[in-house]
């Protein structure tokens, strides 16, 4: 095949990958710091997305101006979740977290199910069949947006930690629970606040995705999957490790789709999973795993 | 043997226990087509929520991908009894035999390279999506177009080719879920079971007590593999027909573990009551919205979600310790 | 080896440990004979703990040997060390919570019998030994800390170990516990001969209990000998001890 075929398939796939990268952000984040393993996330994801197809069809309003007040909602969820389900499970042992996050998780699915129907949805914006000549690439102009979103909020995450005080509370509660507790940080409502930060990354993921694919209700739990694999594959607690990692899975669900059959193209990001898991657990980015 | 069953029981709990047996070996005439159907259902998960548990209640180790040993022992009875006419009862140890090697693999991985908890649960899904996505593709079992049995009618029950009618299939289940209850009530009270308690509640300090905890671990996984896999042989007989993107789908393990978890993990009479309690609640609320005209697929699902919401928040141990205290059978272990 | 090592049952030869740049054992040698009370003495983060923890096989050593019963065990697992004959406690009380007492020291017990029955009355002897046999029945989890201690032994014990090591077993009793468990430890190892290796801070246990001590500082040994010379020597009493606790 040309090599043309290839560049323009692998700069796509990597424009989708940021947008997975913002996703597995939101769980890097969460994970990070709340050591909660958000097996609702790419659920979460897909509640942004509906929001986003409804606004498009009903009031009109192109996705990607409705980021910030369809992130702003799934702040407040997250926030209100970490609040009021999550945070007395803090001390309960690791797998009562995790069935807790697959109950709200399966109950999200079939809410979406029994509003929305199966049927797979997206939003035709009137962009959505530009692209863009960079050079002798040619790239979608949905995908070129959302990638540039997708930089844009992680550069505004970056700052947030590093530079405010919010965020270095966080970031300490992360370093040392007991610690932040004994220096009097409020840190059920730190934790509460990153929850929410979590998942209004994973809405503004959510609501650049729908211009890239279709949304089904059991597309949640996919990306749940796929967000765990980047943020596993990138390393937990690392916020470039959780981009990186999602070009690389955009990269290489990408050229193995093209490679191999499409369908087959989730076994290597699964045999990637597996592998990272038996020899770097830690991923290619992260600080030894929790 | 029924003395080793027995012991330590109290007469109570030993009462409920037969009658809740006779009332089920009577089931077939009591019930209607319908209500077989759905204590087949109800077995079936009882039966591989039992399997799932001597994993995790047992040894703690979180399974989230066991759909993997359900179609694995599907596919090898199914293919073998397509292809070359082995009866199911031949095709079992084979099923079996597969199951347990794709447990061994996992379960060496794993625990060789130190995953755990969590990390282990993922490794699990991640297993289970790579055999659906695989057999997807596996033409000699048709891949994605779905495997099918051949379905004879159902004139006279022909056990050695597991062909017939639902009666057969109950009492068929309701086996299985017996001698796996008998099964799980001697590996509790044997030198494994014992080992698997320690591990479970502390790896570190069973190591320091002589345990070769690696060992015991993959005893515990091996064996529920093996013992889904007689539940995959079942299944793939019942319903006649394979897909991987159902029999392997994250969907189907996650209904497995919802017995044992609300149950009660750990326990021998968790899986079971869960199994009852889930199926049965969820068929009653099915039927009383079909009578109101409310046809709404995902309702019953939401409802498996809430249910584990609540039981998760509410009686973590799960409903049979809860019930047990209630009716006053408890006894000192589990 | 030395003539010295030949009749030990356990001999610990130039022992050493570092992490990433903290030595935390530094050439430790000592031998403890069979039947023994031996207990190993030090300020926090002496090297203590780090030193049980190689005996026992939950670390691996960096340089030096373990020898016990005549073979070396500085390379064997947790689980292997435990088969030998060594039974060990943690410094963190670790019971299985869910677990009744009695239970608890089955699985011990289990270790040399495969029946269960067997392991039981096992199980039972240990708990007379310790004062727990009246609360078998009780989980772990709902056991005082003394009793959490006593606990661990019996469970250890239960795996008929030629050597016993107590790490920091008197921590958090009242004198009058710390007292019983001295007893209890004493008519043990008086009765069953078992070899006893302890980590103690409770100088009161370990005079009454030791017959030979030594003392790390920083890694390394600094004396060595029976304890009321070794506590009377000034290396000892400048790092550890202080002039108040020789009396």
């Amino acid at each position: 095949m040309a090599a043309q075929i290839y560049l323009n398939v692998a700069v796509s796939g990597l424009l989708t990958g940021l947008v997975y990268g913002l996703m597995a952000l939101g769980l890097s984040v969460i994970f990070g710091v709340v050591r909660v393993v958000n097996f609702a996330h790419g659920e979460m994801m897909t509640i942004a997305m509906y929001l986003a197809i409804v606004c498009f069809t009903a009031l009109k309003l192109d996705p990607l101006l409705m980021v910030i007040p369809i992130a702003a909602v799934l702040f407040a969820f997250g926030y209100a979740l970490q609040a009021g389900l999550i945070n007395p499970f803090i001390n309960r042992p690791e797998h009562s977290q995790f069935i807790l996050l697959v109950a709200i998780g399966m109950i999200i699915v079939n809410l979406l199910l029994i509003i929305f129907g199966p049927d797979a949805r997206n939003v035709q914006t009137s962009y959505a069949f530009d692209s863009f000549e960079i050079g002798t690439v040619i790239v979608d102009a949905t995908k070129v947006y959302a990638g540039i979103a997708t930089l844009v909020v992680a550069a505004a995450l970056f700052v947030f930690f590093r530079f405010t005080a919010v965020g270095k509370a966080i970031r300490a509660c992360a370093d040392n629970y007991t610690g932040a507790l004994v220096v009097g940080l409020d840190v059920k409502r730190l934790y509460a606040l990153t929850f929410g930060i979590g998942a209004a990354c994973v809405g503004a993921a959510g609501v650049m995705l729908v211009l890239l694919v279709d949304v089904t209700p059991a597309l949640g739990p996919t990306l749940t999957l796929l967000a765990f694999i980047i943020v596993i594959t990138g390393g937990l607690g690392s916020m470039p490790g959780a981009l990186i990692g999602g070009v690389l899975i955009g990269l290489t669900e990408a050229m193995a789709g093209l490679l191999f059959t499409p369908s087959a193209k989730s076994m290597f990001s699964f045999g990637l999973l597996v592998l990272v898991l038996l020899f770097r657990p830690q991923g290619i980015l992260g600080k030894r795993a929790a | 043997m029924i003395q080793l069953l027995t012991d330590g029981a109290q007469p109570r709990s030993l009462v409920l226990l037969g009658l809740l047996l006779v009332v089920l070996v009577a089931a077939p005439w009591l019930a209607n087509d319908y209500l077989l159907t759905v204590l087949i259902t109800i077995l079936y998960f009882a039966y591989t929520g039992q399997a799932w548990n001597v994993m995790m209640g047992f040894a703690g180790q979180l399974s989230l991908g066991h759909a993997i040993y359900v179609g694995l022992g599907a596919y090898t009875a199914a293919a073998l009894y397509v292809h070359f006419g082995v009866a199911p009862w031949i095709g079992l140890p084979a099923a079996i035999a597969v199951a347990m090697a794709c447990g061994a693999i996992i379960g060496f991985l794993a625990f060789r390279f130190g995953v755990a908890g969590v990390y282990f649960a993922i490794l699990t899904i991640a297993f289970a999506e790579f055999a659906r996505i695989g057999f997807d593709h596996f033409t000699w079992v048709n891949g994605s177009s779905g495997f099918f049995l051949p379905v004879a009618n159902y004139s006279h029950n022909d056990l050695w080719n597991l062909r017939g009618n639902p009666t057969m299939f109950y009492y068929l289940m309701l086996v299985l879920t017996a001698a796996a209850f008998v099964l799980c009530h001697v590996l509790m009270k044997s030198r494994m079971g014992y080992y698997w308690l320690a591990i479970r509640e502390d790896e570190a300090a069973a190591r320091s007590l002589g345990i070769d905890t690696f060992r015991y671990k993959m005893y515990a996984v091996v064996i529920s593999a093996g013992m889904t896999a007689i539940a995959g042989v079942f299944f793939a007989f019942y319903y006649n027909n394979l897909f991987p993107e159902q029999v392997f789908h994250i969907s189907r393990s996650i209904e497995l573990i919802l017995g044992p978890i609300i149950g009660g993990i750990g326990t021998l009479f968790g899986p079971i009551i869960g199994a009852f309690l889930l199926t049965g609640l969820s068929e009653l609320m099915q039927n009383l919205m079909n009578a109101v005209g409310f046809d709404v697929p995902g309702a019953k699902h939401v409802f498996y979600g809430v249910c584990l919401l609540l039981v998760v928040l509410l009686l973590p141990g799960g409903v049979w310790p809860w019930l047990a205290r209630l009716i006053g059978v408890t006894r000192g272990q589990s | 080896m030395s003539a010295g090592t030949m009749s030990a049952l356990l001999a610990v030869e130039g022992v050493g440990k570092r992490f990433r740049g903290l030595t935390a054992v530094d050439n430790v040698s000592f031998t403890v004979a069979p039947g023994a009370v031996f207990a190993v003495i030090g300020p926090n983060g002496a090297g203590k703990t780090t030193l049980f923890n190689m005996i026992a096989g939950a670390l691996t050593l960096d340089k030096g040997a373990i020898t016990f019963g005549g073979q070396r065990i500085d390379r064997c697992n947790p689980d292997e060390v435990c088969r030998r004959g060594i039974g060990r406690t943690f410094q963190l009380v670790r019971p299985f919570p869910a677990l009744t007492v009695e239970d608890n020291v089955t699985v011990g017990g289990l270790l040399h019998r495969h029946d269960v029955v067997a392991a039981r009355r096992r199980a039972h002897e240990v708990l007379w030994q310790l004062d727990l046999f009246d609360k078998r029945h009780q989980l772990a989890s709902a056991l005082t800390l003394p009793d959490r201690k006593r606990l661990e032994v019996a469970r250890a014990l239960a795996t008929d170990p030629k050597l016993l090591l107590l790490d920091e077993v008197m921590a958090g009793l009242r004198p009058a516990e710390t007292d019983r468990m001295v007893a209890i430890l004493t008519r043990l190892n008086r009765d069953t001969g078992v070899t006893i290796l302890l980590i103690e801070h409770v100088m009161r246990a370990v005079m009454a209990l030791a017959q030979r001590v030594l003392v790390l500082h920083h890694g390394a040994a600094i004396a060595e000998g029976a304890p009321d010379s070794v506590v009377r020597e000034p290396a000892v009493v400048e790092s550890y001890l202080g002039a108040e606790a020789v009396d």
